[in-house]
């Protein structure tokens, strides 16, 4: 009876023991790696990026004497939300231009970037890309524009010269028609708010008006340029890559089925890898009847509201967005430098990618107010069949859409 | 008596004690975050820091109102991801359930040859992951992919299978010339969706994914199937023969009834599966083409990760909980014992019935006799 009763104590004391562990290892610090060194979470394109963020990263650390683990996400937003929600974010990440008004907006990020050294060297688009209600929040780390890529061999073989080279829609339709031929579209980009969206600014469109309180969606400048695409769309001189069997624009590229493509700088490293033998150049877009626009991609340096190593991470992100750093990562992988100084330079270095580089200065940023990205993704869902589709039924549901969450997002 | 006492409550202290660690470990792994996330359903919660106290505040059903009641963008597309998982989920279930259950029989058969062959190759692409098998099809149902090859040999032109974003059935009724909403479909129905596009059917795209799904479940259900067949004894088989009875009428009287148990397995377990489809749709981009693939599982995970509402995400995923819930239910209602029931309550209204069955089974004994003297002849 007695030993029965010690084994239940043993028993009983093993499982309490057990639980103490269990319970203590749940219960671990959650605020950050605190003196461990610093982490840093980027949506890396490839080996190229990590690796050149991690040698600057690596210069750095020599330097400040501050240790920093690089980390490279598989789906960034799925991570960053996941290390926010468990209260133990990174300390510095890659903020895409998409989400950030949502994060901002959600009190997720600290706003830094005016506090910086260099916070007057950026271009002013990005700066205003990264601003919320007034605050200069993350340092843009690079950015891309969209540009005219054309394959020149097949620009040759349409009998096509440098004076046919598109400056208006009159132009790009015309060059269009050439290269369109047999297993060839003339023009080809996604269906999706990203490039259709030029031509409803380059008819003098708009969706939100500049000072972003109202939705101006449904103007008859916004429906000529979807009429416009749609023109050429049943002429049938432009293809969506879903209908020339590619994934995306620059495949349809590569494999030589467009012509011609609507695309950013990450074109060229795709070509380089995929397709090496495709020759082509890059011009900018052409204008419309309201004159040229492009749209501009970037990533900031985000830092978490309050973060505990504010100091270090800002000292890091002055490092990383210096011109001399910026021009390495170009050269490591493409992408163009935040500020005014480093991208001119890399478009004195790199000039086949001048084009890209001069449409920042129309440059505008897509709209990406919170909630916006579910009405954005609404809109190309039905852009999709844009070729069957009236103009102006799908404005009005993007407009009345638009209004809804702009309603919402400013409370 | 006071002693037998003393050790039955001893036993009840050790019951605990060995059953702690599993409540405990689904307790902290399975309650708590259940409950965690009913209250983060009724929350504004953003997810950042701790959604009880904190920022988060407690908005009663706003987030279960926005997806169900409120004329909004969130409420259309939770309509469509219905629409497009109940589609799935008609065309997934009874045909996973069949293929299987045929499958089954085909590999029990004692004359077929190599029938260990056979059973691992049906199984296998339940063993592959969901994500390889899905980027296989992605290939295979690319726009010039392998299907499209195959059909084009036959002078079919095939569709762009994963970027065709129009639904069977309005391609049905686009055939006989019904291209838009009759006027009688053309009024809105239930969330935010009209009555026409409720009635779409499946995209060509996500027929695709039901092929898929067919594919690579029903080799798990065979086995369910299999093992359940070996349960029915030979002499069961045997009796059957004598008395007569052909292939199919010993598969729907005879083994067919003695599978409900296993078929109720398949098919709870086949509507949850397909109620909760989110890798396919992940990987292949979201909900595109037009948001016909878009499910409720995955809407929950977008609304939460993209665009910071946790509280509507969770008030999804809990509409989907409720749903599988009603459905198994109601399917348990519908395959529950009925002759058992019938032939008690019978028994107990009216006695003569005894009698009466007892002439129909004499009967049926002369008919056999009858049939097995005949074929003797």
């Amino acid at each position: 009876m007695k030993q029965q009763k010690t084994a239940v104590r043993v028993a009983s004391l093993a499982v309490a023991s057990g639980l103490a562990v269990a319970l203590a290892g749940c219960s671990g610090s959650g605020g950050g790696s605190g003196d461990e060194g610093l982490t840093m979470l980027i949506g890396s394109s490839g080996d190229a990026e990590t690796q050149a963020v991690q040698s600057a990263v690596d210069a750095w650390s020599e330097e400040s004497g501050v240790d920093v683990e690089v980390v490279a996400a598989s789906d960034l937003t799925q991570q960053l939300g996941q290390g926010f929600s468990g209260n133990n974010p990174p300390d510095i990440f890659y903020m895409s231009w998409d989400q950030f008004q949502t994060y901002a907006s959600n009190q997720y990020l600290e706003p830094y970037a005016s506090d910086l050294a260099n916070s007057g060297d950026f271009l002013p688009t990005l700066t205003e890309t990264f601003t919320f209600e007034d605050e200069f929040y993350c340092a843009p780390k690079d950015f891309s524009t969209l540009g005219l890529v054309i394959n020149t061999d097949l620009w040759a073989a349409a009998g096509l010269t440098d004076a046919d080279i598109p400056t208006d829609w009159a132009s790009l339709q015309n060059a269009a028609q050439r290269l369109t031929d047999s297993g060839v579209t003339g023009l080809s980009f996604g269906a999706e708010y990203a490039r259709i969206g030029l031509f409803m600014n380059q008819a003098g469109g708009s969706i939100v008006s500049e000072d972003g309180t109202e939705v101006t969606a449904d103007s008859p400048e916004n429906v000529e340029g979807l009429e416009y695409v749609q023109g050429l769309l049943e002429a049938g001189v432009l293809q969506f890559p879903a209908d020339l069997g590619a994934g995306w624009a620059g495949e349809a590229f590569g494999t030589g089925t467009a012509g011609m493509v609507i695309e950013g700088p990450w074109i060229n490293g795709a070509l380089e890898a995929d397709y090496p033998d495709v020759n082509y150049q890059v011009v900018e877009l052409p204008a419309g009847p309201g004159g040229q626009s492009t749209y501009s991609f970037s990533n900031c340096w985000g830092i978490p509201a309050g973060s505990e190593n504010l100091e270090d991470t800002t000292g890091l992100v002055e490092f990383l967005t210096s011109d001399e750093q910026q021009l390495a990562f170009a050269d490591a992988f493409g992408v163009i430098p935040s500020t005014e100084a480093a991208s001119q330079e890399y478009a004195t270095t790199y000039p086949e990618n001048q084009a890209f580089v001069a449409g920042a200065e129309y440059a505008e940023s897509p709209v990406a107010f919170a909630g916006a990205a579910d009405v954005i993704a609404d809109f190309n869902a039905s852009l999709e069949s844009l070729d069957s589709a009236d103009p102006q039924a799908l404005l009005s549901d993007l407009q009345s859409n638009l209004e809804a969450a702009l309603e919402e997002s400013r409370g | 008596m006071a002693k037998r006492s003393g050790i039955r409550r001893n036993e009840a202290v050790s019951g605990w004690l060995f059953t702690l660690p599993s409540i405990v470990i689904i307790g902290v792994f399975l309650a708590l975050p259940i409950l965690l996330a009913l209250w983060v359903s009724f929350t504004n919660w953003n997810g950042l820091g701790s959604p009880i106290g904190g920022r988060a505040q407690f908005v009663g059903a706003e987030n279960y109102a926005d997806v169900l009641t409120e004329d909004g963008l969130a409420r259309e597309d939770f309509g469509t991801s219905l629409r497009n998982n109940i589609y799935y989920v008609l065309l997934v279930v009874p045909l996973q359930t069949a293929l299987a259950l045929f499958l089954a029989v085909q590999v029990n058969r004692r004359v077929l040859k190599g029938r260990g062959f056979f059973r691992t190759a049906f199984y296998f692409p339940s063993v592959t992951s969901s994500i390889a098998i899905t980027v296989v099809f992605l290939f295979l149902f690319s726009a010039s992919g392998a299907v499209n090859q195959l059909l084009s040999v036959l002078s079919i032109d095939g569709p762009n299978w994963f970027n065709d974003p129009s639904g069977v059935i309005h391609n049905l009724l686009g055939a006989v010339g019904v291209t838009s909403a009759p006027a009688f479909l053309a009024g809105e129905g239930p969330l935010g969706l009209t009555w026409w596009s409720w009635l779409s059917g499946p995209s060509v795209a996500m027929v695709t994914l039901i092929v898929l799904a067919i594919f690579t479940t029903s080799g798990t259900f065979m086995l369910l199937f299999l093992a359940a067949l070996q349960n029915i004894g030979e002499e069961i088989d045997e009796a059957a023969e004598i008395d007569g009875a052909g292939v199919f009428r010993k598969f729907f009287s005879v083994t067919l009834p003695m599978l409900k148990p296993t078929l109720f397995t398949v098919l709870t377990l086949g509507l949850i599966g397909t109620w909760q489809v989110f890798d396919q749709i992940y990987l292949t981009g979201a909900g595109a083409p037009g948001k016909t693939l878009l499910t409720p599982a995955f809407l929950a995970y977008d609304t939460s990760f993209e665009d910071l509402r946790w509280g509507r995400g969770a008030a999804i995923a809990f509409i989907l909980f409720a749903i599988i819930v009603a459905l198994t239910l109601l399917q348990r209602w519908i395959l529950r014992d009925r002759d058992t029931e019938k032939r008690r309550d019978r028994r107990r209204i009216n006695p003569s019935d005894d009698q009466r069955q007892n002439e129909a089974a004499l009967a049926q004994g002369t008919i056999r006799l009858e049939a097995g003297a005949g074929r003797r002849d």
